[in-house]
């Protein structure tokens, strides 16, 4: 349908009123209005609710660096990680954070692959989200080590003992795909941001902001020499993000996979840890979204309700996926005829941790199903309550998955349980400190929507916008 | 015609302002046609057709990028068989040293090969479109701060063969751009 038929809807029959796509961009909102808005959120002076976010998440930040610290110095036995617990908290929290990250990286290079222009206005925050999400990630193995300052044994450099890495393990596959995600993940996002740095450079009034934002901004003129590059460039970085995601939480499930322990020694863990983290990540974003759309309420032009419901469709189907591999999983435990497997799936939903299983049933399996329902999917109330059982149905997921299987092995007698201490849990609610502080800062100092990919997606950037097709 | 920077500076070129996409576009294609070389438009955003509207072929970036994943696989496959076959061979679990372990090998080929081509690809971009660069006879001009908002500008640099001044400012006025101005250096 040409443009000029969908901006004139009253000309068109019922029939042909049913085939107008919603525009992405809501109120006709004009190029110089994106620009203004999206600018002056950076521009104008630091509001009162950010202040008081602020003073809410920095000490959760110090807090948890304070108990990095005092686990560095003291060694991890602060943690509750025992024997025959080896993995906890830690590496439940690892794959819960790095998991969330997956979402922004979907969107970004997914969703730009196949064309799909509705990402532009949630892009941005999806992967700034996503690059916090891995630092928070990233503490975990690096700490979990215990003896820190030998975290660069990790690094592919032979020990003193002229010993090189084992490039066979799937923890040493593990360090290079976390690594490189993070690091492709920041290219990615400071590619897209340059265009936008330039117009916070060509807007300021201070030396100082200009002096910042012009050296961010790398020089950018916007020549379509330029433009000619930097598309190919966001193409191929798309491209090269997709499998990359794709691999990341497969690599992180070879960690369990490839090992021998009944309930971890399965197949089906890559693309069922995949679909995991698209579904917990996606209810991220859609928590962070929603509160900052409704401080900053024009956003509800750019982030439409139409947005809001094309997640929760994707959540409805990513947590389907994951329902679907939850029931393979215990099929094939009984179809398998492996004594150990039934037993640990037997252990798993019936065991001492059946709270923990059964909360991750219902958070990651019953609750997403009522997006069934239009009405949950554009209330924008309701998709904030309802997304909170993904996340705290995720973070179920990797404990059942971690804590029963090591809690349940195969003699009676390596049996054992996990207690958190106040270290554990203290330090898991700092990460949350942190993540929202650098989404804080993300926001008051960098703009939260691509502004110039908001303003190719307008009518008007069409170059052949009001002709005849 | 107006002129900014230092004028007794040699001059970089003329700019004009248009005011939609669809203006620049076709300017873009009269001036291609008139036969300039040295000249560019500029946009908010990247304006699609444009390279077509432009005659520009497309970006030779994703083949230096194909070398850069090269240089990644084959850092990977060194790294890993140079370490675990020749200088310590060292036996886990029984598997073995030789080729037949490189399936073991496959995720770190894989992310050094995605690593070493998103590096290319962003230093790449960055190159071929010599930024960083801080200064430009363009920012002497303060309309031209609209670009990265929302105006649409064409620059005819003095080092095109058909450039002459009187020429090239008649023929911007006649595509319909205003505000035509002469660019000098610094």
């Amino acid at each position: 349908m040409s443009n000029a038929t969908a901006e004139h809807p009253e000309h068109l029959t019922e029939d042909e009123k049913q085939l107008v796509r919603q525009p992405l961009v809501l109120n006709k909102r004009t190029m110089g209005w994106i620009s203004d808005y999206i600018s002056s959120i950076v521009e104008g002076k630091t509001p009162t609710w950010w202040y008081v976010s602020m003073a809410i998440t920095v000490p959760l930040t110090l807090m948890c660096l304070a108990l990095l610290g005092y686990l560095i110095s003291t060694g991890v036995g602060v943690w509750g990680n025992n024997h025959p617990i080896g993995w906890a908290w830690d590496i439940t929290n690892f794959v819960f954070w790095i998991g969330i990250g997956h979402a922004g990286t979907l969107i970004s290079a997914i969703l730009f692959l196949t064309r799909q222009k509705w990402r532009t206005s949630i892009n941005r925050a999806a992967e700034a989200m996503t690059l916090f999400a891995v630092v928070c990630a990233g503490i975990y193995p690096a700490l979990h080590v215990g003896r820190v300052w030998m975290a660069w044994f990790l690094a592919p450099v032979p020990n003193a003992n002229a010993i090189w890495q084992n490039f066979r393990s799937p923890l040493l596959w593990d360090v290079f795909a976390v690594s490189t995600y993070f690091t492709v993940s920041v290219l990615f996002w400071y590619t897209g941001l340059i265009p936008d740095l330039a117009t916070l450079r060509d807007r300021c009034t201070t030396k100082i902001r200009k002096f910042i934002y012009g050296v961010l901004a790398l020089g950018w003129r916007g020549g379509n020499r330029q433009w000619r590059h930097y598309e190919m460039a966001y193409l191929i970085l798309a491209g090269l993000s997709t499998p990359l995601v794709l691999s990341v939480h497969s690599v992180v499930s070879f960690d369990f996979a490839t090992s021998v322990i009944p309930g971890w020694h399965t197949t089906i863990f890559p693309p069922y840890f995949v679909a995991g983290a698209i579904f917990g990540g996606f209810a991220m974003v859609l928590t962070i979204m929603i509160p900052a759309c409704a401080i900053y309420k024009p956003l509800h032009d750019l982030v439409t309700i139409d947005h809001v419901d094309k997640m929760c469709k994707i959540i409805l189907l990513t947590g389907s996926i994951v329902g679907y591999a939850y029931l393979m999983e215990l099929f094939i435990a009984w179809y398998g005829a492996n004594p150990y497997e039934k037993a640990a799936f037997w252990y798993r939903a019936f065991g001492p941790y059946w709270w923990a299983y059964w909360s991750m049933m219902f958070c990651n399996v019953v609750a997403p199903q009522i997006f069934w329902f239009k009405y949950f999917r554009t209330h924008l109330i309701w998709v904030w309550v309802i997304v909170q059982f993904p996340n705290a149905g995720m973070w179920f997921e990797r404990f059942v998955i971690i804590a029963t299987t090591l809690a349940r092995d195969f003699t009676p007698s390596a049996w054992g349980m996990f207690h958190p201490t106040w270290v554990d849990v203290c330090t898991f609610i700092g990460t949350f400190g942190l993540f929202t502080t650098l989404f804080l800062l993300f926001i008051r100092f960098l703009p939260m929507i691509c502004m110039f990919e908001v303003k190719a997606v307008l009518p008007e950037a069409d170059p052949h916008h009001g002709e005849a097709h | 015609m107006d002129a900014v920077g230092n004028t007794t500076a040699p001059v970089y070129g003329i700019a004009a302002e248009f005011q939609s996409a669809r203006d620049l576009y076709h300017a873009a294609e009269k001036i291609r046609e008139a036969g300039f070389s040295k000249w560019d438009v500029f946009s908010p955003f990247p304006i699609h057709g444009m390279d077509e509207a432009m005659g520009l072929k497309r970006s030779i970036l994703g083949k230096v990028v194909f070398f850069g994943g090269l240089t990644g696989f084959l850092t990977a496959v060194s790294l890993e068989f140079g370490t675990s076959s020749f200088l310590y061979p060292l036996i886990v679990a029984g598997k073995p040293t030789n080729l037949y372990t490189v399936p073991a090998f496959f995720p770190v080929m894989f992310e050094l090969t995605i690593l070493l081509s998103a590096f290319t690809a962003v230093f790449g971009m960055l190159i071929m479109n010599g930024l960083p660069r801080l200064n430009h006879q363009l920012f002497n001009w303060e309309r031209f701060k609209k670009v990265t908002e929302d105006k649409f500008f064409v620059a005819i640099e003095s080092e095109d063969p058909k450039f002459s001044t009187r020429s090239v400012k008649d023929f911007l006025e006649s595509l319909g751009g205003t505000n035509i101005t002469t660019i000098h250096g610094d």
